[in-house]
């Protein structure tokens, strides 16, 4: 029923390839459409109607004096208001799954710059302005800039969001079938902002391997190689162990993903966010039992570097 | 009646003032020449100015959006560079909302209309409403230093760190200019507060007050508490890109989302700024021209009130894929909601006030028709883009772009007009031309739907806001818009046309045109001077069609009138009510 009533408005909506991240997005602007369409109907109707019943006959009218009703505004207030709590609370559920990427999804790093897209892989594979996709499979954004906010927009999958040149945000998606969709930067950011597009590329699983393996590693290893090359080159190894000991910071084992509790903060998840954090202003937060003793690594450490350092830090289960 | 409570009653003597139908000294033929102008604090002559000068800047931010719609009527380069398209996207969004929007109907209307609905002689601080005229015109020179140098490029929300660190525009001068500005904005807004508490004439009570000053009101008590953020955040960013100071930059240290938090703190309830004065003007064409008392006083009113506290609490629906916390989204999007609430109140209101009413379709009151049917659509899709999953999609996408002209344009800019032909004969003395009147109506109307309602269509096809080139597939909805936009600049220019020649043959206008019972009726057209020649009585509501003209045509006995007919008359009053009617 939902499809059927839905259908009437798909000449507004392009072709949903993902309905794991779309489906409900479609539902409820048909259900708005809907309700809208009822009310604006009834409103319009009845300024019509109006208009033509009780036309001016001559200048000496006599109105009824009319000034209130109070049942009335009670159910044009109490109706309007149990409507919205229904939107607010669908557009609630269907942005909870938008902001909730699988745990089995395979992530792709990517960078937005003035003006063009970089996806990187975990073999260390780098594209410019594509980004090729396994079909079937939940697949999850992992973005920042390099300059200015930007923003990753793809209709076809009803995804959005801000790519910031101070943090990473992430968005995920599931396309079904094999084929391409495009991407439009969707935050002004300059000359060229109309030119900042993209393409999904979806591949069956199979193909989107030996896609993969043919791209190679870009050089340089893969980002998890980069990155514990890099942990020893800048010598975090000196105080953060790799085999779950204590020296003058906390160990790197375990750290992805488990809760930390801090000196001088509220506790929170270990994840990009925190890590750059910590690597950028380490006594934002001081994990508990230790002292701020760590130099920030602002300017020796690229957003790449930190990136990677991030991918080798997930593998220290 | 207990005879203790007799002799409490006070006795007012009251006299009926026909305003004459034609004043031989009116405020256009006292104090006239060019300096006399200039030095004025008469809130009538301050009113027109800010009206031409709004006028002046919506012509210039109307041609710009022709140029862009002309630009975009093919997918690459049409005429213009994409700096130059840019510059001008920029340029139609900070004209039409600081110069245009926001002063256009309090400044304005309003300073035309306010003393005279309270039946006071000026503003309580009539020199301060002529330097914010003054503030105004000088945040407008510094905008045309920005574009005399390197223009602006930002988009009129300036996000950072585009705005501080990579744009090669005049950012500060426009910033400073709209700093200034906003001082304009706050003085306006604390003038009128204290206008409407302190000069209202005997017997117009807080029940009494027309509803185009409880939204005036409302708005004033916006302009004042958040302009000074807007002030603030412009000063951070200029800090920031004239000094180096980091508060947005990352690259400096700074946060640039906090600057959207900033920005939208003011920029949302700013839009209150813009639409509630537009309700006022609502309020008051629906009751004249249909004859009829307001249907829920008191909930439009109050629901005015509750718009202007609701709209202080909402700007986090801006960002939602900003990365701002989920928790921040989660609540802003419920609050979002709840302040489309008393706007849904307020339509209903007034479609139920037509009930039995008398209806007369003159040109103003075809443009508060057009505003409610334009003004729904923008309401309902509102609550499109407030429904988070749905916003997802349709953030910063032509539908954006549709929803909110649907409501600053289709709202606003339509109620304008409204109030603009309902009160000309009131404002210049003159009548304008009621058919050329009502075809220009109708042009914008088609023009104005024609233009937008494809924009909510290739929005959620997915054509993102701001874009120079676009993807073919957009092609046939960026032509018919711009088609839809030429039409709507040739209403303008008839408009344009018929008012201007009104002032020059135009048919005299009698004192009330529309038989309206709101009191600025009961003066000449144009009035005099100093409004009213007498202190005016004011026993009935604004809206109460049912009582006789008569009543409506009282001052004090004893003031100085040169119309006064002898209908004495003599209403007596409790103590209390003495008091109330501020008659000591």
């Amino acid at each position: 029923m939902d499809r059927i009533i839905g259908g009437l408005f798909d000449f507004m909506l392009p072709e949903l390839k993902s309905p794991l991240t779309g489906a409900s997005s479609d539902e409820i602007m048909a259900f708005i459409h809907i309700v809208s369409f009822i009310i604006l109907g009834g409103v319009t109707f009845a300024l019509i109607y109006f208009a033509v019943k009780y036309r001016r006959k001559s200048e000496d009218d006599v109105t009824p004096l009319i000034t209130h009703h109070n049942q009335l505004e009670i159910a044009w207030s109490v109706i309007p208001l149990l409507l919205v709590i229904i939107v607010f609370a669908w557009g609630y559920k269907g942005w909870l799954n938008l902001n909730t990427a699988p745990d089995n999804a395979y992530e792709i790093q990517v960078t937005g710059f003035k003006w063009g897209w970089t996806f990187r892989y975990d073999t260390g594979a780098q594209m410019p302005n594509e980004v090729h996709v396994p079909a079937g499979r939940p697949v999850k954004l992992v973005m920042k800039s390099e300059d200015v906010i930007h923003s990753f927009f793809v209709p076809d999958y009803r995804i959005k969001m801000d790519v910031l040149p101070n943090r990473f945000t992430t968005v995920w998606f599931q396309a079904e079938e094999a084929g391409e969709s495009q991407v439009f930067c969707t935050e002004y950011c300059g000359t060229s902002h109309s030119n900042m597009l993209a393409k999904v590329v979806v591949h069956e699983p199979e193909d989107f391997q030996r896609w993969l393996s043919e791209q190679g590693s870009g050089g340089g290893g893969t980002p998890v190689e980069r990155g514990e090359n890099l942990i020893s080159l800048q010598g975090c190894a000196t105080c953060h162990s790799t085999d779950g000991s204590t020296l003058i910071g906390p160990s790197f084992q375990g750290l992805w993903g488990s809760e930390r509790t801090f000196e001088n903060a509220e506790p929170t998840i270990a994840d990009e966010n925190y890590i750059r954090e910590s690597i950028l202003d380490p006594g934002a937060k001081i994990v508990q039992g230790f002292q701020n003793q760590m130099a920030s690594f602002e300017g020796r450490l690229s957003d790449d570097d930190i990136t990677d350092i991030i991918e080798y830090l997930k593998t220290l289960e | 009646m207990a005879p203790a409570e007799d002799s409490n009653k006070r006795k007012l003597q009251v006299k009926r003032f026909v305003p004459s139908e034609n004043p031989k000294r009116t405020y256009l033929t006292d104090e006239t020449g060019v300096w006399a102008w200039m030095t004025t604090v008469d809130h009538k002559k301050i009113g027109i100015m800010f009206l031409v000068a709004v006028t002046f800047f919506f012509f210039l931010g109307g041609v710009l959006a022709l140029l862009l719609r002309t630009e975009l009527l093919t997918p690459a380069k049409t005429f213009i560079e994409a700096d130059t398209y840019n510059q001008l996207f920029t340029l139609h969004g900070a004209i039409m909302v600081f110069f245009v929007i926001i002063p256009a109907i309090p400044s304005g209307l309003g300073n035309f209309i306010l003393p005279m609905q309270l039946g006071a002689k000026d503003v309580a601080f009539p020199r301060l409403n002529l330097a914010s005229f003054y503030i105004y015109i000088t945040g407008a020179i510094f905008t045309f230093i920005a574009l005399a140098l390197n223009g602006l490029d930002t988009g009129w929300t300036f996000y950072t760190p585009y705005s501080s660190s990579h744009s090669g525009s005049s950012v500060i001068w426009v910033t400073m200019g709209i700093f200034i500005l906003g001082f304009s904005s706050i003085l306006t807004g604390t003038n009128f507060i204290a206008t409407i508490h302190k000069l209202r004439a005997p017997g117009i009570t807080w029940g009494k007050l027309p509803l185009n000053l409880w939204s005036i009101y409302a708005t004033s008590v916006i302009q004042v508490l958040a302009t000074p953020i807007l002030a603030i955040t412009l000063l951070l960013l200029t800090m920031e890109r004239f000094l180096g100071i980091g508060i947005f930059d990352p690259a400096m240290g700074g946060d640039p989302v906090l600057f959207q938090h900033f920005f939208w703190f003011y920029s949302h309830p700013a839009v209150y700024i813009m639409i509630v004065p537009a309700f006022g003007i609502v309020s008051e064409v629906i009751t004249t021209f249909s004859k009829k008392h307001i249907f829920g006083y008191w909930a439009i009113a109050f629901s005015s009130l509750a718009i202007a506290f609701i709209g202080f609490l909402v700007w986090g629906h801006h960002m939602f894929v900003s990365g701002q916390s989920p928790v921040a989204t989660t609540v802003f999007s419920f609050l979002t909601f709840l302040v489309g609430i008393p706007t849904g109140i307020k339509v209903l209101n007034w479609v139920a006030t037509l009930y039995k009413g008398s209806i007369d379709l003159k040109t103003p009151m075809i443009y508060i028709y057009m505003f409610l049917f334009l003004f729904s659509i923008g309401g309902f899709t509102g609550v499109m883009v407030g429904a988070l999953s749905a916003d997802i999609h349709l953030h910063d996408t032509y539908y954006v772009v549709a929803h909110f002209h649907y409501v600053m344009m289709g709202g606003t800019i339509i109620a304008l007009l409204g109030g603009l032909h309902y009160w000309w004969p009131k404002i210049t003395g003159k009548m304008y031309d009621e058919f050329k009147g009502k075809i220009a109506a109708g042009l914008i109307f088609v023009g104005f739907n024609m233009t937008f309602l494809p924009q909510f269509i290739m929005g959620s096809i997915g054509m993102p806001r701001r874009y120079y080139n676009y993807i073919d597939q957009f092609t046939i909805f960026h032509q018919t818009s711009t088609i839809g936009s030429y039409i709507i600049g040739i209403g303008f220019l008839l408009i344009a046309y018929y008012l201007a020649k009104s002032l020059y043959n135009g048919e005299q206008a009698p004192a009330n045109p529309w038989g309206s019972r709101a009191l600025e009726w009961q003066a000449t057209s144009p009035p005099h001077l100093h409004n009213f020649d007498h202190i005016p009585v004011v026993i009935n509501g604004p809206y109460d069609y049912h009582k006789p003209m008569e009543e409506f045509q009282l001052g004090l006995a004893d003031s100085h009138g040169a119309h006064s007919k002898d209908s004495d008359k003599t209403i007596e009053m409790t103590e209390k009510e003495w008091v109330d009617y501020n008659l000591d």
